[in-house]
């Protein structure tokens, strides 16, 4: 076969519409993961309450996200689109992967810290927030970078719930010309493109943090 | 003189304090006068650490009562009954004490002004410009005042310790507790700290308890001695007494065993 040009050139607008859902999920997503993964990491210092998180978030990570995203999208009301239930099934389940990111960054804060700021009366919200949080999302910027990579890769799930992401798109519009080869070949080029940039990215954060 | 219980700031009654089955301080008794200070020495392990981290609520008693102005401090009335205190309970009387620790514990991510600062603005309510002018006289008295917008990872060791000590009399404490504030330093650093404590002790009234091996400062600063050994006081005295004279064969082979290790 030979390389269509010119038909690639005509579905690129729809492959890129694609990509930018692609983009919207992962970013949403991990927005999502970041700031839950952090509030769950906290409260898994809680007696109880920390234990039972523990073993949902435990459920969460050795449980498909495929099983969980047509799970969860089957169960969700109709008037919430594809799309949404996507980008909380993705956050949620990577949430229970940066929880566990946090919590080693916040057991590396040397007890003396803790100490430290009880001995100063410092209250609860300035420990976290002025003291252990700090010290301990510093040393984590680059494992938690590459759960944003990681989530990126994994948003072509979300077409098994309808999600006209970047790899159905291809799948529709391949088809419908037959050119597969060339839809999916696009689509792994445009995976590339903001896979090694945003790779780039992590590593410069990751020496500059590892440094200090 | 080891003061009557009335006019005590502090009191240990009848302290024990167990790790598992391990008993560090066993039946425990001593106060402490307002303005006094007091020195804490002994062999590794004999409990002297936990008693500070006890008064700093760091730990909580096993059995016995610790009081401090009369109040309870371990536990806290409830009817007619102690019992242990709670954290609301315990934060509103910590705030009186400070400690110095023997590895520093500065705040890393934070300026030397930082540190400072912290504490007095969001626990003391002081506002920025009131706590920056208090952050500046005390690193004045420790002597690091140019130090002030630097990292506590760009300073020396006793630097830190110099910052460490501002940074617990930042809190304008009744009561500084520290713990073997030199331990950790170079030997060519000890002098500058001790330095400070001593000026401390000479132009404020500030109660005192310190665990040292430097018997040489022991000896200027404080008014009594404690002696202690498996949990328990062995001996006490005036620094003149335990350390000119002292009785106990435990005491002696102690001084001796801390004279032979270079202090
Ligand atoms: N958190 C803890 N858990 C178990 N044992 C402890 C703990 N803290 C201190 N200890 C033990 O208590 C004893 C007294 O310790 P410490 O008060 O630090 O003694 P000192 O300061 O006189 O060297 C030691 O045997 C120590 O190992
Ligand atoms: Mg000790």
């Amino acid at each position: 076969m030979i390389w269509d040009f010119e038909w690639t050139w005509q579905v690129m607008p729809d492959l890129m519409q694609g990509l930018a859902v692609t983009v919207q999920a992962t970013v949403f997503g991990y927005l999502i993961a970041l700031v839950l993964g952090l509030a769950i990491a906290m409260v898994r210092r809680v007696p109880v309450i920390g234990t039972i998180v523990h073993a949902v978030m435990e459920f969460i990570r050795t449980t498909p996200l495929l099983v969980q995203l047509v799970f969860v999208f089957a169960l969700a009301p109709s008037t919430v689109s594809a799309l949404t239930v996507g980008i909380v099934v993705l956050g949620v389940h990577y949430s229970a992967y940066t929880a566990e990111v946090y919590r080693s960054g916040i057991e590396g804060v040397p007890k003396g810290q803790w100490e430290a700021a009880r001995a100063l009366s410092l209250p609860a919200g300035r420990t976290w927030g002025a003291v252990v949080l700090p010290q301990a999302i510093r040393k984590v910027i680059p494992a938690l970078g590459n759960y944003l990579i990681a989530m990126f890769k994994d948003t072509p799930l979300l077409l098994a719930i309808t999600v006209t992401e970047l790899l159905a798109t291809a799948r529709q519009v391949g088809s419908a010309g037959f050119r597969i080869v060339e839809a999916y070949t696009v689509v792994g080029f445009l995976f590339l493109l903001v896979s090694i940039p945003s790779a780039i990215l992590i590593r410069r954060l990751e020496r500059r943090y590892a440094a200090v | 003189m080891p003061p009557s219980d009335a006019q005590a700031l502090i009191t240990f009654d009848q302290v024990v304090k167990r790790f598992g089955d391990l008993t560090v301080l066993d039946h425990l008794d001593f106060s402490v006068a307002p303005g006094e200070r007091v020195t804490l020495i002994g062999p590794s392990g004999s409990g002297k650490t936990t008693i500070l981290r006890l008064l700093m609520t760091l730990e909580r008693v096993t059995e016995g009562t610790i009081m401090v102005e009369g109040e309870p401090f371990s536990h806290m009335p409830r009817g007619d009954r102690l019992v242990p205190a709670n954290e609301a309970y315990l934060s509103a009387r910590r705030k009186r004490i400070g400690m110095v620790f023997q590895q520093f514990n500065l705040f890393p991510n934070m300026t030397v002004r930082k540190n400072l600062t912290e504490a007095p603005v969001h626990v003391l309510k002081l506002s920025r410009a009131e706590a920056d002018a208090r952050a500046e006289e005390l690193l004045e008295l420790v002597g690091l005042s140019d130090k002030i917008d630097a990292h506590p990872t760009q300073l020396s060791g006793g630097q830190q310790q110099r910052v460490a000590i501002a940074r617990a009399l930042a809190m304008r404490p009744e009561i500084l507790l520290l713990d073997e504030v030199t331990s950790a330093l170079d030997p060519e650093l000890v002098a500058g700290v001790l330095d400070v404590l001593r000026t401390i002790a000479e132009t404020t009234d500030i109660t005192m308890l310190c665990v040292t091996h430097e018997m040489g400062f022991a000896r200027d600063v404080s008014h009594r001695v404690l002696m202690f050994d498996e949990g328990r006081i062995a001996e006490e005295g005036t620094p003149d007494e335990i350390f000119g004279d002292p009785r106990e064969e435990r005491t002696k082979s102690f001084l001796k065993s801390v004279l032979d290790n270079g202090h």
